[in-house]
């Protein structure tokens, strides 16, 4: 149990330290490395408390794709120029009061909600997907998300494809005045356009390109 | 403090949540920190729901988790795409200066 609590401490001390220095660093390359670092201790989190595959799933999909892909994109659009300016502008400085406001408000609800919270006992008999403990975490979970849940397994799929398309679509651009390689045009090429037999006669030569 | 139960893991969740919120609201330097502050809130969402899961023994909380999980690797590629093309167009990604809705 002791145990339990260093490791719970560790990790979520690492995690909201690393999550506040997101927001706060002032290089965005920075920021993109803490995020990485609060995705990886969560996911130690949820390997403790026996979410394993979820845990392993945030390391690959988080850390491994997103997080990547945001630091492709930081790179690629040469923010680093500005990484001196944090809080740069005179007016914005209005909007920090009102944000810090409201974000310390949505933290105490959240806090209130928890603080007041009592089960029901009926909460432990109306849920109708209870783990199996005799099989480990990932075998369970696929067991219903294949039976269960398998539209939505199949809506997400969609989902997938849906952002994959439209991240091609948004991106894509054609350029003009790009010489390409047609291979059509090349396998489609017929004896009579590419060779001309000429009647060569002498002293005279042959011209070409005119 | 010693015994780690629910309560811990949702105050974790909600402190995570906040600091996103503030991430939003806070930031001047551009949009990509923003996009980072939302996978930060749905990564508290998805603390709070596998609390829920593992302490209630009930594993569609679990589910969930795999299905936001999908959705916030789509809205994190499509914002992606999003920002390139506007940075291709405008050559700025700075939020103090992206006001073409005149917002």
């Amino acid at each position: 149990m002791i145990a339990h609590a260093i490791f719970f401490y560790t990790f979520s001390i690492i995690a909201v330290v690393s999550a506040i220095m997101v927001t706060a660093s002032k290089n965005t390359v920075h920021s993109v490395f803490f995020l990485i670092l609060d995705f990886i201790s969560i996911s130690c989190l949820f390997i403790m408390i026996g979410a394993e595959f979820l845990g392993m799933i945030m390391l690959i999909v988080y850390v491994g794709a997103v997080a990547v892909l945001f630091l492709f994109v930081v790179m690629m659009l040469n923010v680093a120029q500005q990484k001196n300016q944090w809080f740069a502008g005179q007016s914005t400085s209005k909007h920090i009061p009102v944000g810090l406001i409201i974000s310390t408000l949505i933290f105490f609800e959240i806090i209130i909600v928890i603080g007041g919270w009592k089960y029901k006992p009926e909460i432990f008999d109306i849920n109708n997907s209870l783990a199996n403990t005799s099989v480990s975490n990932t075998h369970s979970l696929g067991q219903i998300l294949y039976t269960d849940y398998i539209h939505v397994f199949q809506i997400s799929g969609m989902i997938l494809l849906v952002a994959m398309i439209g991240a091609i679509v948004l991106t894509f651009r054609q350029r003009s005045g790009v010489k390409r390689q047609s291979y059509i045009n090349q396998i489609s090429r017929e004896r009579a356009e590419g060779v001309e037999v000429l009647e060569v006669q002498s002293n005279k030569g042959v011209k070409i390109d005119d | 403090m010693i015994d780690i139960g629910l309560g811990h893991y949702l105050t974790l969740g909600a402190v995570i949540f906040s600091i996103g919120v503030i991430g939003i609201f806070l930031n001047r330097k551009n949009i990509i920190v923003i996009l980072m502050s939302i996978e930060l809130i749905l990564l508290a969402v998805n603390i709070n729901l596998v609390a829920f899961s593992i302490y209630l023994g009930d594993l569609a909380g679990q589910v969930f988790t795999l299905f936001i999980l999908t959705v916030a690797a789509a809205e994190a590629a499509i914002g992606l795409a999003i920002i390139v093309v506007y940075f291709r167009n405008s050559g700025t990604i700075r939020v103090e200066e992206i006001d073409k809705l005149k917002g």
